[in-house]
Order: C-alpha cells, then structure tokens, then sequence
C-alpha cells in the first residue's frame, strides 16, 4: 500500500512567474510548508491576503514527527476552517501516567475544567496533519481564495533589499527569481533562510539520544501518555508510549550518550528492544524509526526587515511538552492579522515587531519548561542526578513528591504578560481572561464561544450593551452582546455584574472594563494594532 | 521569613539523629539520604521566599 507521505500531493508545475519578465512581485511569500507554513497561508488566504508557498518537496512529512495537538491550537485550526477534521481523525486524551520501575508514580489530567468545545490534547500523525490543511488549502483555491502552493520550488539565494526580498527559486525545470513584499520562513529548525540571512540561533544542545520506534500493533494499552523512568525493559533510561490513530504506536527510548548510531537504528536491534518491552510474542511491523537529540534554543527576534521566522525555523525545544507544532501554530495565529493590517496600510510596520515580542516571550516561556524536563529525564550532573533519584524514589511513597516528577510539562496557551499591545485590565475581573490571554471556550447557551470569534475585531459585552458596529482608523469593530451563562460568569466576569471585553482577531483579549465606554475602546484599538 | 536563629526543641538531639540516619552508609547511600531530606523539608517549608532565602544562606 502506497502511504500518504509517499504520494505527491503538489508535484511540480510550472508557473507564468518562471518566464515572467520583470520578476513577479508577490504580497507574502511563505516559505516551508509544513504544519507552520500551511497555517500561515491559510490564515493569510481566507482572508484575503493573496499568498504563495514554496516547498523543496512535493508531499507530507516522512514519518509520524509531531504527534501531539494541544487545544489552544486545535481552537486556532477551528479558525482556520480545519480543526474538525483533525478532532475526528485523531485520538483523543486527556490523562499521562508516569511509571518509576515497574510501578505507576504519579498520573495527570489535563482537562481541568468543563465547558470546552476541544479536547486537551488529540495525537494524530504530523503526515495527516499536513494531508488535512492540505485539503484545506485546495478547498481555499476552489472557493477562489488567492492561494498557491508550489512543490519542487527550493530557495537557493535571497537579499532583503529593504522594500522587498528577492528570492531565487531552482526547479526542476532550472532557475527563477522571486520578489516578495513580505517573506514568512516556516523552514524548520534547519531554516536554511536563517542560514542564508546568517541569522544566530542559539540555546542549549543535549547530549542524550533518544530513539523513536513508531509501531504498527494491535495492542490494548489505555488512550493515555505512559511515560518511564528506569523500566525494566529499558534500565537506568526512560521510556514513552503514546498512541495514535490506526493503530501506530509512538514508543521513544532514551538510550544514553555515547552509542552507535548505525547499529542502533538497525531494525533487528530496534525490535530487540520493542520484545523487551512489550514481549518476545507481541506482534508488530515498524512504520518509522529515527535517533535524535535535543536542543533548545531560538533567534534572538523573529523579525529581520521583511522576513518574518515562524515555528521551528524560530525556535526549537525538546519535544517532552509538546510545544514545537503547538508553539508554531501560536506564531502564525498572532502574525496573519498582523500582517494583513500592514498590507492594508491600516497599521505601520513597527505592528510586526510586536509579532516578535510576544512570540519571542511564548518561546522563552517553552524554552524555560523543555529545558526543565529535559535537565530532570537527562540529568546533567551527579547532583542533578542524585536529586532526580531522590524525587523518584520519594514519589513511589509519598504524594508531595509527585509533582516535582518531570517527564514533561505540556503545551498549554501563552498569555502575553506584558506586550506593547495590551490595553486597560480591571483586577477584579478573572485572572486568566486578562489583557494578552487568549479567549477561553464556553458555552453561551446558542453555541461554543469561540466558533463566534476570530478573524476580525471584536467587542463583547457581558450582560451589558456595545454597540453592534464601531469604525476606528478604517478597522471595523463588531459588537457582540452575550447574556452571561455560568461558563461565561465564571471565566469573564467573576463577581463582577457586567463586562466589556476587547479581543483581537486571533482571539487574544487586548482589554477590559467594568463598562462600555467609546473613547476607551477605541484607545485600545489603537493601542493594540500599535498605534498606542 | 527565613529564621536563622536557633529554633530545635533539642539540638544535640537532633543533631545526633542526623548523624545516626547516616550510620553505616556508604558515601553514595548518604548522599541520597540527603537528598531526600532536603526535599522532604523543603516542601514541609513550602513557601517560596523562604526557600530561596535558604538556598542563599546555605551557599559555600
């Protein structure tokens, strides 16, 4: 049977831009497309920023890669008019267990309260993520929507030259150039456009291997993260299992510093492995298998004059948390509007240096958690490592240690504490809807919050009144009147009577008040698209 | 706040206790021990300010 992540699904055709003279200008050109580089251009295309992706490939990503898909991103693929098909075709869960030896450690749930149209987390295979916003881009082109994806084009060369970027494109066909007025770098973490721009990228390498074997079995392991330190099968490492859609199995061992990389990824030694694990008589065929280390770091900004660093080609962390795909897709969330306003000439460029700050904090703040578990599953000294031992062995008896067990801390929504952008808060009002937060779901009683929000300016007001339309700086603000449920008190208002929230068209709250007031508002309108 | 006067019930007691737990061990065994029972206090003392008042205090 032919895979998915072996099948063309952009194969090369040649475009009028190859024999165009002069160079064809393009308003964004977005480089990679991947997880990062399809959301990217969705956003852009459906509303109406005309957008063209090049790739060095033609298909999917090779092997399952990213699995995890936490439900702030899951909310932004809603967005995007994709979240569905990813919910339905993905394994859904919410619980991790961690096992120390033979014996259950500590356990987690990440669904913490009700009320959410999304799950916590869906595992679904990087290639059917790829295949599903592909579908989503194809349905785009057919609506008419300004979208083009171009496999087989691969970036050679480019120069910012200050109003644009220029690019050179080889083919298969030969050479072409490119101009773009914006260009987003979606090429992964070894962007070869960070490269050619010479761009720093730094943070901290690890030195330990980890081998990922992802298994075809039928196998009746619960629909939960089971993560290991010291298996038996596996002794003095650590090991994971995780499940994904059709019966693919992600198991990953940690196998030490010094190995033989060629050794250890032959298939006989990889499946005496597996035995150990799952015993001699489990039956299973190997879908893919790759050794990896870890690093994480980032660019210093993530805007360079007219290049604009999205997801990995940003930023990269370890994938214990999760928050590799589930940070880039944060990143493309907060650019396209930003973007789309600059295009318009709505908002002046310096709009896009907040896309920098605020991501630049949402990549600290992971960077911060990957390293943490990285440094508790890999100790780096023989102190790290006599206190890791100690958690452990304290967590088998006693439940204040349980916690501090770190096999990693998942991706949950950045809040932007601090950003430029931000306009008045009231202490008052809950602490987790605050200036920089992104919306939280509920049930309004006539649907799911979030399905009403996204793509535009808005202002709710909570059992109070707004006006149905507002028009500041040519940026229309639409009005949005909600009768508080108990999901909307609790998450909007607290003890508050009434509430007026203020959110961005990637359903970040940009303010709040007690009550409606014009100027007010259209001060942080103004303040949020930077012209505070 | 971090209390740096003295505070046990029996110091000589408690002090011999410690030594007492660490009878018979090897270095690595001790070691562990230790381990755990910083972090057996540490999370009896919980509050952050204190801890790392602590961890200030303590270092060479």
């Amino acid at each position: 049977m032919t895979k998915i992540f072996e099948t063309p699904l952009y194969p090369y055709q040649r475009s009028n831009d190859q024999d165009a003279s002069p160079t064809a200008r393009h308003k964004v050109i977005i480089i990679g497309a991947g997880p990062v580089g399809l959301a990217a251009a969705i956003d852009l295309a459906q509303q109406g920023v005309p957008v063209l992706v090049l790739d060095d490939n033609d298909r999917v990503s090779f092997g399952s890669r990213a699995i995890c898909f936490a439900k702030r991103p899951l909310e932004i693929l809603d967005r995007l008019g994709c979240g569905e098909p990813m919910v339905s075709s993905g394994v859904v869960w919410d619980t991790g267990r961690v096992f120390v030896g033979e014996d259950e450690a500590y356990s987690f749930n990440l669904l913490t309260e009700s009320g959410h149209k999304n799950p916590a987390f869906i595992n679904l295979q990087q290639y059917t993520f790829e295949e599903k916003l592909i579908e989503r881009v194809r349905a785009l082109e057919a609506e008419g929507a300004p979208i083009e994806l171009r496999g087989k084009n691969k970036v050679t060369a480019l120069a910012d030259n200050g109003d644009h970027v220029r690019l050179e494109v080889d083919t298969p066909e030969g050479s072409y150039l490119l101009e773009a007025d914006w260009l987003i770098a979606c090429d992964g973490a070894n962007s070869p456009t960070r490269q050619m721009l010479g761009h720093d990228f730094k943070g901290r390498v690890f030195e330990d291997n980890f081998l990922i074997a992802d298994v075809i079995m039928q196998a009746d392991f619960p629909t939960e993260r089971w993560f290991w330190f010291d298996p038996p099968f596996n002794p003095g490492q650590s090991a994971l299992l995780h499940k994904q859609p059709d019966n693919v199995w992600r198991i990953d061992f940690q196998i030490g510093q010094d190995i033989d990389r060629d050794e250890e990824l032959k298939p006989e030694n990889i499946k005496r492995r597996l035995r150990a694990m799952l015993g001699d008589d489990a039956k299973f065929e190997l879908e893919w298998t790759s050794i990896y280390t870890f690093q994480c770091r980032r660019m210093e900004r993530f805007r360079y004059g007219r290049t604009l660093f999205a997801g990995d080609a940003a930023h990269q962390v370890s994938p214990f948390g999760a928050r590799g795909a589930n940070s880039g897709l944060q990143d493309t969330d907060n650019l396209a509007w930003k973007l789309k306003l600059v295009l318009e000439g709505k908002a002046e460029e310096a709009l896009l240096d907040s896309y920098s700050d605020e991501r630049v904090y949402g990549a600290a703040e992971n960077i911060l958690n990957s390293t943490r578990s990285t440094d508790f599953i890999t100790p780096k000294s023989k102190a790290s490592m006599v206190f890791r031992d100690a958690v452990l062995a304290l967590a088998r008896v006693h439940e204040f240690a349980r916690p501090l067990v770190n096999s990693g801390r998942l991706s949950v929504p950045c809040t932007h504490d601090g950003s430029a952008l931000n306009g008045p808060d009231v202490a008052q009002l809950p602490r987790d809807t605050r200036p920089g937060a992104p919306m939280k779901d509920a049930d309004t009683g006539a649907g799911w919050l979030l399905d009403k929000l996204g793509n535009r300016f808005q202002l709710i007001g909570f059992n109070i009144e707004v006006p149905a339309v507002l028009e500041v700086n040519g940026i229309t603000i639409e009005g949005l009147n909600l009768p508080a449920t108990d999901d909307l008190k609790a998450r909007y208002l607290g003890d508050a009577g009434a509430a007026v929230y203020l959110l961005r068209p990637d359903q970040h709250v940009a303010a709040r008040w007690l009550g409606y007031d014009g100027p007010a508002v259209r001060n942080a309108l103004l303040n949020a698209i930077g012209k505070g | 706040m971090l209390n740096l006067k003295p505070n046990f019930d029996d110091t000589d007691g408690f002090y011999a206790a410690l030594l007492g737990a660490h009878e018979g061990l090897s270095d690595a065994e001790s070691e562990a021990l230790n381990a755990r029972l910083i972090l057996i206090l540490a999370n009896h003392i919980g509050n952050e300010r204190v801890l790392n008042a602590a961890l200030e205090a303590a270092k060479p």
